[in-house]
């Protein structure tokens, strides 16, 4: 199976009466030459690991290599602990989480890229905030990412997933598109709300320039990757209400490339524009490389 | 092409896949090239490396890797330290290079017995990666295939022969490359391979007449 189109894959689904994971798995086995289960069985470790990064950054007193950033998760768990969040306690689960996996990779501590590492808070959060909320097993978290994976890769073959190549629309903006796919199949969505779900999540990050403060996965990653998660709920809660993306998927990752390959390259992962070039991003590099 | 553990994965330490991940895994790629203690190595770094190495523990990581470690092991924040106690001594240096992707880095490295290698690698995206020169001689290496790599003199039917002893031992080839210096000079074959590969078939193809030398990558 080639993965250059999200509407072309599915199509095949819907044809084949599979949900996208369905399909993704067996493709993925006969590719590995492995079984179903053998190919479910490491995507579980996957699931653990990043089931783990959302907890592990939650801590009030840790503080990445550079000193920079920490305890926003803990901050952030705080105020939905006390019913005070605004954006209700599912969103707020979700803000936790992401933060606190991104923390967690600041921090130089494990996590699973997804697909970067810069982008690693959004989609463990998203699914380990929808399996709470829908009480969802692991089973259907594992199928879930498959979904996602498949996602990752039309936009891996047609675009890019790399900061330093689309800006951190190729990145978070990847991200949030693979976790909104992922939520529409968890919550019951069609193969046509997956395509909608990815289009509007994307559609609302193009552009987004990657431009770290001192060259660190931290500022404002960190935060871009709850902005992320927020995001793949917000498009795919749209696309199960039956809104549709005008502007086809498969389109808007074109537009994503075009965008990417046209953006100048200090705003592609050099840490030379944007964010990092402003008065105070500079004092901040000072302080911590001197 | 890319399948689903290129996108959810690797499980590795941060802060960055393409930075951190990526840059273990040419270290680790140069290592196995190498395939002995190193002692010595040079590293140069171009484009988005050369900019934001230290930030994102590039130096770390490559270092991590040409000492064998893997993305996830929770040495890597310290393996410059490790470095020193394993008696690897190390140097970086800003490279500009033209028609390279951005996050490319150049590796010498100098072994126990004074074999030296060299390789060109890139991080492409989501810690995958892609080994574009080895010793001099441009490959396409995406380490996620075992990988031989056999030097030969540049004479007819070297290929007709590797492939017939690689077809016999019922292994399949995936990629296939073969670049020289001059003509009747040193060629360099590069294979990949489904699944993996006995040492003993190693051998076999060392004794073909005009077979310099033969590695076999594992894929990392």
């Amino acid at each position: 199976m080639k993965y250059d189109s999200i509407s072309e894959l599915c199509r095949k689904a819907e044809e084949k009466n599979l949900t996208i994971s369905e399909l993704v798995l067996r493709d993925q086995a006969v590719l590995m030459e492995k079984s179903e289960e053998e190919v479910k069985c490491t995507m579980r470790t996957m699931l653990e690991v990043m089931r783990d990064s959302t907890k592990e950054g939650v801590n009030a007193d840790r503080r990445s290599i550079s000193g920079l950033t920490g305890g926003d998760a803990f901050k952030m768990e705080q105020r939905v602990k006390e019913g005070q969040s605004i954006c209700g306690p599912m969103i707020g689960n979700a803000l936790i989480k992401a933060l606190s996996a991104s923390e967690t990779n600041a921090c130089m501590g494990k996590i699973v890229a997804a697909p970067t590492a810069g982008s690693c808070g959004i989609l463990p959060s998203v699914l380990m905030t929808i399996a709470t909320e829908r009480k969802l097993d692991d089973e259907q978290l594992v199928m879930a990412l498959f979904t996602a994976s498949a996602v990752g890769i039309v936009i891996a073959n047609k675009a890019s997933i790399s900061g330093a190549e689309g800006g951190c629309q190729a990145e978070c903006g990847s991200a949030s598109a693979m976790a909104a796919a992922a939520l529409v199949e968890l919550c019951g969505g069609s193969p046509a709300m997956v395509e909608h779900a990815c289009a509007i999540a994307i559609k609302s990050v193009l552009g987004l320039v990657c431009d770290p403060v001192a060259g660190l996965v931290e500022i404002p990653c960190i935060k871009r990757n709850a902005m992320g998660a927020a995001n793949a709920f917000v498009s795919a809660d749209m696309a199960l209400a039956g809104i549709e993306s005008k502007i086809p998927v498969d389109e808007v990752i074109h537009a994503m490339k075009v965008i990417g390959d046209c953006m100048n390259p200090a705003f592609k992962e050099t840490a030379e524009g944007g964010l990092a070039a402003t008065p105070t991003a500079k004092r901040l590099m000072k302080e911590v490389f001197g | 092409m890319l399948g689903v553990f290129d996108i959810i994965g690797p499980i590795m330490i941060g802060p960055s896949s393409s930075h951190t991940a990526g840059a273990v895994r040419i270290g680790k790629y140069a290592h196995l090239v190498l395939g002995e203690r190193p002692t010595k190595a040079k590293i140069g770094f171009a484009g988005s490396f050369a900019k934001t190495y230290q930030g994102h523990g590039t130096d770390k990581a490559i270092i991590a890797g040409i000492l064998g470690m893997d993305t996830d092991d929770n040495r890597i924040c310290n393996s410059l330290a490790i470095a020193k106690e394993e008696e690897l001594n190390y140097t970086f240096e800003l490279l500009e290079l033209d028609g390279v992707h951005p996050n490319t880095v150049d590796i010498e490295l100098e072994g126990e017995s004074g074999r030296r290698i060299s390789l060109r690698g890139s991080s492409v995206g989501g810690g995958n990666i892609l080994i574009n020169k080895i010793n001099g001689a441009d490959v396409l290496i995406s380490g996620k295939s075992a990988a031989l790599i056999i030097t030969h003199r540049d004479t007819p039917g070297m290929v007709a022969k590797v492939s017939n002893i690689l077809g016999i031992n019922g292994i399949n080839i995936n990629k296939f490359s073969l670049s020289r210096e001059e003509k009747g000079g040193i060629a360099i074959m590069t294979i990949e391979i489904d699944g993996g590969i006995e040492p003993s078939i190693k051998q076999i193809i060392q004794d073909v007449p005009n077979i310099v030398s033969v590695s076999i990558l594992n894929a990392i």
